[in-house]
């Protein structure tokens, strides 16, 4: 799953089966420390999200889960969830090398 | 599945029936020491699992599936266990 923040809306009166009626959102996906991740993305709305909302999203086919009736649909990123509070570490707060050897964590 | 560290922590109120009673953290994957770091995301949390933990990440819908019980859940990614320690041999 990953971050994405609602940057606008589609319209699209001509669509597959079983995908009326659906929202669809264009989403910018950023990371946790919301900076952008590659371009614009279209996502299935399932949890009436906003403008300017920051949301998690599923990808892949359990994108087409997460759609409430017709599971078997077209559709590769869905918005599962808004965010109300995150928090996160800045990255050099911690260690994410690997090392050769023996590498304790407890 | 791979190793992660997890950085954040993610509240949701909003959200899809299979994130109930479940919490959703963010994870790092680890890398190989002078390797490009990987791209963070987020991950289901199914073994109690807090910031600075490093943990082990089921990234494949099928298995997460299995994890949690439901042949319908959207989740892409699950928590499945806190790692000790790791050894990885030279070379």
């Amino acid at each position: 799953m990953l971050f994405g923040r609602v940057r606008g809306t589609v319209v699209s009166s001509l669509k597959y089966k079983g995908l009326e009626g659906v929202k669809l959102l264009i989403v910018q996906p950023v990371d946790s420390h919301m900076q952008p991740l590659g371009g614009l993305v279209v996502a299935a709305d399932t949890v009436m999200a906003g403008i300017n909302d920051l949301c998690v999203m599923a990808r892949a086919r359990e994108a087409s889960l997460a759609m409430p009736d017709v599971k078997f649909v077209p559709v590769d990123l869905a918005i599962t969830g808004i965010v109300d509070e995150l928090s996160a570490h800045l990255d050099d707060e911690l260690d994410f090398n690997l090392k050769s050897g023996q590498n304790r964590y407890t | 599945m791979i190793l992660a560290k997890v950085t954040g922590t993610v509240v949701t109120t909003i959200s899809t029936p299979d994130y109930k009673n479940h919490r959703l953290l963010v994870v790092k994957p680890l890398v190989m020491e002078g390797d490009n770091p990987n791209e963070e995301f987020i991950a289901l949390d199914n073994s109690q699992a807090g910031i600075g933990d490093t943990v082990l990440v089921n990234r494949e819908g099928g298995g997460n599936r299995l994890v949690l019980g439901n042949p319908d859940s959207c989740v892409n990614s699950v928590i499945v266990g806190i790692v000790d320690s790791v050894n990885i041999s030279e070379g």
